[in-house]
């Protein structure tokens, strides 16, 4: 890993750019499906690092490259509920040969709920294998979090290829959709005081939903007008038969696809269900989507390119992946450290190494593009991203003598 | 360039067509410009022209609509979209991506441009419409003169023959509608595009038409050159209205039209003294009906009203005038009660003499008996399924809100009577005119009788005929000892009605004082008649005609 200066000299000479969608979400997806075959808490507090490194090097200035934090603190809450619950529930079985901390009073529940106890004594056993299963699943949040901070989500949807563009467009407008009917609420709300109500309670539900209701209504159609008007769904004629046909292959693919998944994630599933499967699933969907893509005629403005840094983005993702699965280099202990018996988790090496590979995500990638000196009027706050430029610099020269 | 033949449009439902046998042709590079009073079939006229009606709108035409040589039987708008460019009233309902640059190559992206060809126009569009500096900004962020030409901007690239344009300007202050109707005039002239645009404020517009299609109540059309047309139409601007009044012929269309002939009427009025201040000072009452200190509304960083002092008499009618975001509506807000205000205090005085009230210290029941407000989407307060409804919930929303002792109020249906006679008591409200849906929200805000009546851009789609209703209703609040405030961007219905003129820039009050002294003041802010007859302080074509008048004998 360079020093702080010579990562400063490495940027400075490339161009800033954002990076293929695509390319950051193999990378997390890669993550996250290693994340899914272990319960190491090294490990997976290792990934959580690695994500935060590469999230703070390499996100933009925008809006949603703030959202990793929000995913961290989900993955927190998911913990959390998750010891709580198992705390609270109980359900360990063989009590005797714990360790128990302390015993919650234990609720007396009717005879139908048998299977089920409130309280009870609190073991370590238990307690562990909550936390790790809560931190797997945390991590799986905090991986998808991080590729939403890196990659612009509405960029990541013009990938889509072109018979899911509808789907894609959808989407997009939902999004632009959802603050404007905030705003219409808030609105109403307050005109509704200039009648004397109070915009509160069950009766004034149809006071401020009604005027909500047909404001979205026409906003939705002269979008809808606007979009026509603009050549939106200039696509010719499909016939019937290649329309079936796009369906039958998109379905039977989506099935293949959801079976190979399954297998591959799930570890007491054959490996043979799993592969098979999922390249088949593949293969149908890919065919449908060429099928359904032949009707569109439609080009893309400034497209993002896929280039080097890309491959090697994608690479450091899928290194883990590749290791995890194969559980090269790590017996099922250290990728699952028992917690009956209590046992000290390992740090087996090559996991470790493919998960550090990972980390490297931030070098291979080059620098975000910042907004252009001049662009935005309303700069939100110091946290914006190019505030951080020079401090980064100051920064790399304090740490020169070190 | 576009033919319509013998085209009628009928929507379903409907007992007679909207346009009625319709005959017009427009050549290329022609600015030909539609008008006619509200509702009737303007819109229909320029959705004809790229199919929207009836493929969109639904309805049946008869006739045929041809745009370059398709004819819109057989194009719907999609196919349309290389030929002909829509950019509608309000320009961030239509946009369907988030940022500047999207947006402009979305079209583009629909016609299967190549991405070099597509990057190239929309760098030449952002040059042209001078929104370069705009290019990676969030469409929601950009004021309302930005929005437009951003909007203009998305259907040029697709170069388009012909641009439609419905109302760009009607949102917009005096400074950004001149932005956005320089550009397309610039348009006109430079790229030879054809413009269809209806428009409501035809000062704003007339001196650029080529052509006029006037719209007239049965659905028939009759189109000519400008001052032909305007000789006998229903609407006309007040540079018009004098032209005719003063016989000039042909009519003048362009305040320097006008100047260049006014001489000799400016001679003829300067003998007769000046117009007198519109109302008899006597009648507004001396002390403040409404007393505004040090008002201050911010929100989060930005600070929306800076300090503001105000008084408000009784039997006045002020208007609040300043461009787009400077503050006006929150000034209202904050004086009506119901607004966020950070510091500063309100008072109003009570009918009955009692100490003054604040607004927003007092249940939002009574607040309105102080102070009346009808906000800029008046539909905002209706949520019923007929007028009569309305009205009748209103009279009892009045009722909770009074005094036991006070008299019955008038009746909400008595005072929509008064206020606009004629509207169907069984129509539901959204089916009434802009015009009658503030009458109606008026009359619904004036059951609480407030000594004070607010309007947030009343004039906001509304045509002469409307706003000379308008005006007949604010004079008789303002008869009625009500202190009346519009904050509006129109200036010719200031001129025309308002005894004083406030002017915000930037949360400030920068200027305060009698309608003449301010609207002169300013050539952004002056009407057309005061431009044509400076120095001579005249507003409004009224006021010559009467200054006539009294020069005849």
């Amino acid at each position: 890993m360079p020093t702080p200066a010579r990562r400063h000299l490495v940027d400075a000479r490339r161009v800033p750019r954002a990076l293929h969608p695509l390319s950051w979400w193999t990378w997390a997806l890669g993550l996250a499906v290693a994340v899914s075959r272990t319960t190491n808490p090294v490990l997976l507090a290792l990934v959580v690092a690695v994500l935060g490194f590469v999230v703070a090097r390499r996100r933009g200035g925008a809006p949603w490259a703030r959202a990793f934090r929000y995913y961290l603190l989900l993955a927190l809450a998911v913990v959390a509920i998750r010891v709580a619950f198992r705390s609270v529930l109980g359900g360990d079985v063989n009590v005797a040969t714990m360790h128990v901390w302390f015993s919650l009073p234990r609720v007396p529940l009717p005879s139908w709920a048998a299977g089920v106890q409130l309280g009870g004594p609190v073991t370590a056993e238990g307690t562990l294998s909550a936390l790790y299963g809560g931190m797997t699943l945390g991590c799986l949040l905090c991986c998808i979090g991080a590729a939403n901070a890196l990659a612009n989500p509405k960029r990541a949807l013009r990938v889509l290829p072109g018979a899911l563009y509808e789907l894609g467009v959808a989407v997009v407008v939902s999004l632009t959709v959802a603050p404007q009917l905030v705003e219409s609420v808030q609105r109403v709300r307050r005109a509704r005081k200039l009648r004397g109500g109070s915009g509160a309670g069950v009766h004034a539900l149809r006071e401020v939903a009604v005027p909500v209701l047909q404001d979205a209504l026409d906003r939705s159609l002269r979008l809808a007008a606007a979009m026509d008007s603009r050549g939106y769904g200039r696509t010719g004629s499909v016939s019937r038969r290649a329309r079936r046909l796009t369906g039958g292959l998109m379905v039977t693919g989506m099935c293949g696809l959801c079976l190979g998944v399954y297998g591959l994630l799930g570890a007491s599933t054959p490996a043979m269900l799993g592969l098979p499967a999922l390249a088949g699933g593949s293969a149908l969907c890919v065919a449908g989507l060429l099928v359904g893509g032949r009707r569109v005629r439609r080009s893309r403005y400034r497209p993002d390119p896929w280039a080097a840094p890309e491959w090697a983005v994608a690479l450091c993702g899928l290194v883990p992946l590749l290791v995890f699965l194969s559980g090269l280099g790590a017996p099922a202990a250290g990728l699952n450290p028992s917690t009956f018996p209590l046992a000290w988790p390992s740090l087996p090496l090559v996991p470790a190494l493919a998960i550090g590979v990972a980390a490297l995500a931030a070098l291979a990638a080059p620098p975000p593009a910042r907004a252009a000196v001049g662009g935005p009027a309303t700069v939100p706050g110091p946290s914006h991203g190019w505030v951080r430029g020079p401090l980064e610099t100051r920064a790399g020269r304090l740490g020169e003598p070190a | 360039m576009i033919r319509f033949e013998h085209v009628s449009v009928t929507y379903a439902g409907a007992a007679a067509p909207v346009l009625r046998d319709v005959d017009v042709r427009i050549d290329e590079g022609e600015l030909v410009l539609v008008v006619g009073p509200t509702g009737v079939g303007k819109s229909t006229l320029l959705g004809a022209v790229n199919g929207l009606v009836p493929h969109f709108t639904g309805g049946t035409l008869a006739g045929r609509v041809v745009v370059d040589g398709r004819d819109t039987r057989t194009h719907p708008p999609r196919e349309l979209a290389d030929v002909v460019g829509v950019v509608g009233q309000d320009p961030l309902a239509g946009f369907v991506t988030d940022t500047v640059e999207e947006e402009l190559a979305y079209a583009m992206e629909q016609l299967a441009v190549p991405p070099d060809v597509m990057r190239k126009r929309v760098e030449e569009t952002l040059d042209l419409l001078g929104i370069a500096d705009l290019r990676d900004r969030p469409l929601h962020e950009l004021s309302g003169g930005q929005q437009q030409r951003v909007a203009i901007g998305s259907v040029l690239t697709a170069h388009p023959r012909v641009l439609v344009l419905d109302e760009p300007t009607s949102a917009l202050d005096p400074t950004a509608a001149e932005e956005v109707l320089a550009t397309v005039t610039r348009l006109v002239h430079d790229l030879g595009v054809t413009v269809v645009l209806a428009e409501h404020r035809l000062e704003r517009v007339v001196q650029y038409a080529d052509r006029l299609v006037e719209v007239h109540r049965d659905g028939t059309v009759t189109d000519g050159p400008p001052h032909a047309v305007l000789a006998t139409s229903a609407v006309a601007p007040p540079v018009v209205d004098l032209g005719r009044l003063a016989g000039w012929d042909p009519l003048p269309l362009s305040v320097r039209d006008a100047r260049r002939r006014a001489g000799e009427l400016r001679d003829r009025i300067a003998l007769v003294p000046p117009p007198a201040a519109r109302r008899d000072p006597s009648r507004t009452s001396d002390s403040a009906v409404l007393r505004a200190r040090d008002v201050v509304v911010r929100h989060g960083p930005v600070v929306a009203v800076r300090g503001v002092d105000l008084d408000l008499a009784g039997g006045q009618v002020t208007a609040l005038m300043g461009r787009n975001g400077s503050g006006k509506s929150s000034l209202l807000w904050a004086l009506q009660g119901s607004g966020p205000r950070q510091a500063g205090t309100v008072t109003v005085a009570g009918s009955d003499g009692a100490a003054g009230t604040d607004p927003a210290s007092v249940p939002p029941a009574r607040a309105r008996r102080l102070v009346g407000l009808v906000p800029q989407t008046p539909a905002d307060l209706l949520y019923l399924d007929t007028v009569a409804q309305e009205c009748q919930q209103a009279d009892r929303e009045a009722c909770r809100s009074r005094a036991q002792d006070a008299e019955a109020p008038t009746g909400a249906a008595e005072l929509l009577s008064r206020l606009a006679p004629g509207i169907d008591p069984g129509a539901h409200p959204r089916d009434l005119s802009e015009g009658q849906r503030l009458a109606l929200v008026l009359a619904v805000q004036l059951t609480a009788a407030p000594p004070v009546v607010l309007l947030d851009e009343p004039t906001r789609g509304l045509d002469y005929h409307a706003k000379q209703i308008l005006r007949g209703i604010v004079e008789r609040l303002a008869a009625e000892g009500r202190s009346v405030v519009l904050a509006t961007h129109d200036v010719e219905f200031s001129a025309s009605v308002a005894d004083r003129v406030l002017v915000m820039a930037a949360g400030d009050l920068v200027a305060d004082g009698p309608t003449s002294a301010v609207l002169t003041a300013s050539p952004a802010y002056a009407p057309q008649v005061a431009k044509i007859l400076a120095p001579l302080g005249y507003l409004t074509v009224d006021e010559v005609a009467d200054a006539l008048d009294r020069a005849a004998p």
